[in-house]
């Protein structure tokens, strides 16, 4: 063993650790770890990898069903879609890089989902993204934006996967700490799922792809598990950069390894790099690992072996391949002009060993490294007073009803997304039904007529006014935006994106939207197959962002070509207005565009009841015979209407019912839709679940009736209003 | 009749190429370090980001192997057809005159564009109407066709401009509006915009069917 002096405890703390966490180490490891053993120990007793402040309520989450393949603990989740095949998918979040570097952070957020997808043998068909930023009249907003957009359109569309979907928010909270969360999905025959638990002692561990270089060392522990400081320039060097030509190989060649059944057990490098990967491989199968640094392809001579284990060089996976089929996996690597090296060997020790020019010089249980970080309880409590300043008033109250839906239209939140999606290449691998901004989900179209939908979301404002109903209405926007299309839900996945989990009031926002979650799931019968946890988004100055949890939720249609857009798409259908949808204008869209305080609360929803309408609108479009489908989500019931117009481009003429115009208007509830088609078929939907007829399509405008008046807008006021979000993209 | 569809490290649309070729016939993908183009009657060079474009689009790619016989092929007079990449690829080879350069607007750019076919008597849009228009996704970020004007006043007498992106259709700056070029022989074509990706009514349209549909007319004419 190394006798070079052995770091102290001012060391572990640099490094992240607590004190308690670095005696619990020495005790562990049965004496205090040397300078390699100590760099792999904080790593994965990280918050990023060990979860420590978030597991015992990840737990309680509804994680089984019956089209559960495999649950939260792989590289991704999987669910059954019939015929033979399974869907893998994930979100994931990439914040912190994003906001140091956000053309690299954004992109290798891209790439690092992807790697999780191809791990399991799945070819990625699809990826989404879920973005936050502070308000554009920002200057740092607009550069995290475009950047951010250039990345995530640099990677996916250079790698051939579609980017079919995604929401971006605009908010104050997130001005110094912006998110990136990026989801993947992807298929693969079922009996064809690689696991990542290594196994057979004398298996040889093969490293592929890119060469390890010193990006990103100390990112799990530096960037993502502590909050922002003053110097984030400083930290720039601890972000990855990527190249997905080099993923694209890897991508390839990962799949035609696991084709040719090759493999005994794959896993990507993500954050923490070889030590993660190797110790929970390692974990995983009950065994242990030899690892020889000197064997691992160098981008640069020099590095220190500590440098090796923890780099998070991108592009890299790790398999471990029978010795017969080595020469094989070697030639297919060369094959896709990708690197391949085997670094080490399965052993029987239950340890990570270390090993350079044959000298041992890191020895750790794996036991100690992977399961044994402490996990905490949370203290909860309700915070006395609102947390969050209300936003700068954009709009004058009293202003008339078209002005309002037209500030609405035109706002940040609302506008269309058309600028940003025309940046991604939507539609390779030709499964792509519904493109961005078409319908409410990403429809995807298999080889059986059937398709999968997908779709995003999260509203971190009514979260933060709520953390508990405003998660249960993101689960529920989620499911609406499938039902819409006519899926049914296999199965959810998550990112929780929250402040400092150690403060009182943070760690309330966790809990009640864990709560919210898992309830909301729970009653959707939609098992949470895996996800990802984001903590400690702060910045020293600016306070924690809006508790965002995004949830992304994978669904089945039989018949790809009865999926409906939002658009309505015949003058003379009627319109109409389903659903348990009880509007507020509490934490809504236009309560921000006013400069209110946020709410402390939200409306109470009947999830049961909405479940029923979400059940009603998915058989209904089924059936081929409605025209359009759209869920009211923010903005309200005319902000809905208006996107329909302007989908279809055609107008409408509608009778709202009698109530307070700005709540009927603009108020916001889960559990709406707005559907059109034929009146008969509409009024036969009635009998499922509560639906009126408000009107009808057709003309240039948008004509509603209200109890106070008539609110009249043209296509061409509102197309216009709508593009405001091309300024940003000059 | 049985189309190549060549395959680069990068290549992204080469499985939409080939699934949109066996519409009209056979097709077969050929890797990018193989010589033998495995008795293709025509070639599609795909789209994607051959070698990572990081030199520039297509620089790398004429270099394969593949595109050797692709060379000797097209000098033959057999049918080659450059999608996106596959016309920068075309390009570089010198197998079409002119160059793409970045998009005005210097972004990556998806949209579903409106083309007006300006020849209908080229082998690859002799299944078209003159003056039809057809509706095709593009999707790039280097996409704006550029010669000298002398060099396009002579593709034009030539009859070498096929396709052109209708009024208000043109975002990436193309001179003359131009969305697709042969060589002088007509038998190499390559455009931007992706009819592999315009074959199914589900996913957008049946435009570019045409495409492949004039090839394999084409084909069908010469073997008479």
């Amino acid at each position: 063993m190394s006798s070079a002096t052995l770091p102290s405890l001012q060391d572990a703390l640099a490094l992240g650790l607590t004190h308690a966490e670095y005696e619990l180490i020495c005790e562990k490891h049965g004496g205090p770890p040397n300078r390699l053993e100590l760099a792999m120990y904080s790593l994965l007793w990280s918050e990023h990898c060990a979860y420590k402040h978030s597991k015992k309520l990840l737990r309680t989450l509804p994680t089984e069903g019956p089209t559960v393949v495999m649950g939260p603990g792989e590289n991704a989740g999987v669910v059954d879609v019939g015929g033979g095949l399974v869907c893998a998918f994930k979100v994931e979040s990439h914040n912190h890089p994003s906001a140091v570097e956000p053309f690299q952070g954004a992109a290798t957020g891209v790439g690092g989902i992807l790697r999780d997808i191809f791990a399991l043998g799945a070819r990625p068909i699809a990826v989404l993204n879920s973005l936050r930023f502070g308000e554009p009249s920002s200057e740092r907003s607009r550069y995290l934006l475009d950047h951010a957009v250039s990345g995530i359109g640099h990677y996916g569309n250079s790698i051939g996967v579609p980017t079919v979907g995604g929401e971006v928010y605009f908010e104050g909270p997130y001005e110094q700490n912006c998110l990136v969360n990026a989801m993947a999905l992807g298929l693969c025959a079922r009996e064809q799922i690689v696991r990542s638990a290594a196994s057979g002692v004398g298996n040889l561990v093969v490293l592929f792809g890119a060469r390890t270089g010193r990006d990103g060392i100390g990112g799990a522990s530096v960037l993502a598990s502590a909050e922002f400081g003053e110097a984030d320039e400083d930290k720039r060097p601890t972000v990855q950069v990527g190249d997905p030509f080099e993923e694209s190989k890897l991508l390839e060649c990962s799949l035609e390894l696991v084709a040719a059944g090759l493999l005994v057990c794959l896993q990507d490098l993500g954050a923490a790099g070889l030590t993660s990967s190797a110790a929970e491989m390692a974990s995983k199968g009950g065994v242990g690992l030899d690892l020889h640094v000197d064997r691992v392809p160098l981008r640069e001579a020099d590095m220190e072996p500590f440098e090796v284990m923890v780099s998070e060089s991108q592009e890299r996976m790790l398999c471990v391949v029978e010795p017969k089929n080595v020469p094989m996996v070697l030639e297919l690597c060369e094959k896709w002009e990708v690197n391949a090296s085997a670094i080490g060997q399965v052993t029987d020790s239950g340890r990570i060993r270390v090993f350079q020019a044959e000298r041992l010089i890191g020895d750790m249980p794996v036991v100690a490294l992977v399961d044994e970080c402490p996990l905490y309880d949370l203290e909860p409590a309700k915070p006395q007073r609102q947390l969050y300043a209300p936003s700068r008033p954009t709009l004058e109250r009293g202003a008339s009803l078209a002005r309002t839906l037209l500030a609405l239209i035109g706002s940040p939140n609302l506008a269309s997304r058309r600028p940003l999606f025309e940046q991604y290449d939507s539609i390779v691998q030709s499964r792509t039904v519904a493109r961005p901004g078409q319908a409410d989900a990403a429809v995807l179209k298999l080889a059986d007529g059937g398709a999968l939908a997908v779709s995003i979301d999260g509203n971190g404002r009514r979260v933060a006014a709520d953390p508990y109903w405003g998660t249960v209405a993101v689960v529920l926007e989620c499911a609406a935006n499938l039902a819409c299309v006519g899926a049914q839900p296999l199965g959810a996945t998550n990112n929780l994106n929250f402040g400092n989990p150690e403060k009182p009031h943070i760690a309330w926002q966790l809990t009640e939207a864990v709560r919210g979650l898992g309830d909301a799931c729970r009653a959707l019968q939609t098992p949470i197959v895996g996800g990802n946890v984001s903590l400690y988004n702060e910045a020293a100055q600016g306070g924690p962002i809006y508790p965002t949890p995004v949830i992304g939720m994978v669904g089945r249609m039989p018949d790809a070509s009865r999926a409906c857009g939002l658009g309505f798409r015949r003058e003379g259908d009627a319109i109409a207005l389903a659903g348990e949808f009880k509007p507020s204008l509490a934490a809504s869209e236009l309560a921000k565009l006013l400069g209110e305080e946020l709410p402390d609360g939200l409306p109470e929803i009947e999830i049961d009841l909405v479940a029923v309408s979400l059940l009603a609108v998915r058989e209904a479009v089924r059936s081929g015979e409605l025209s359009s489908a759209h869920d009211i989500a923010e903005g309200g019931l005319a902000v809905a209407l208006s996107e329909c117009c302007l989908a279809g481009g055609v107008g409408a003429r509608v009778t709202v019912p009698a109530a307070e115009p700005l709540s009927a208007l603009f108020g916001e509830a889960a559990g709406g839709f707005v559907l059109s088609g034929p009146a008969d078929v509409l009024e036969r939907l009635g009998t499922s679940t509560n639906l009126r007829v408000i009107g009808e399509v057709g003309g240039q405008t948008l004509q509603i009736e209200h109890s106070d008046g008539l609110l009249e807008c043209s296509l061409e006021q509102m197309m216009q209003a709508s593009g405001s979000l091309g300024e940003l993209f000059p | 009749m049985k189309f190549g569809v060549l395959q680069f490290p990068g290549s992204c649309d080469e499985v939409d190429a080939l699934q949109a070729a066996r519409h009209v016939g056979d097709a077969e993908l050929i890797w990018y370090g193989d010589k033998d183009l495995k008795g293709a009657d025509a070639i599609i060079v795909p789209g994607g980001f051959s070698y990572g474009d990081y030199l520039r689009a297509g620089a790398i790619a004429r270099f394969s192997p593949a595109m050797e016989s692709v060379v000797a092929f097209a000098n033959g007079g057999g049918l080659v057809l450059g999608i996106c990449n596959g016309f920068q690829v075309l390009c570089e080879a010198h197998l079409l005159p002119g160059a793409l350069l970045p998009n005005a607007n210097r972004r990556f750019t998806s949209r579903q564009v409106q083309l007006e076919v300006i020849r209908a008597d080229s082998r690859f849009t002799c299944a078209c109407a003159g003056g039809q228009r057809l509706s095709i996704p593009a999707k790039h970020s280097w996409g704006r066709y550029y010669a000298s004007e002398q060099t396009l006043d002579e593709m034009e007498r030539a009859g070498q401009l096929v396709l052109r992106y209708a009024p208000g259709e043109n975002f990436n700056g193309s001179l003359r509006d131009i969305a697709g070029v042969c060589n002088e022989a007509g038998n190499v074509f390559g455009l931007m915009p992706h009819p592999e990706h315009a074959v199914d009514e589900l996913t957008g349209s049946t435009d570019g069917l045409a495409i492949f549909e004039s090839m394999r007319l084409a084909l069908k004419d010469s073997r008479v």
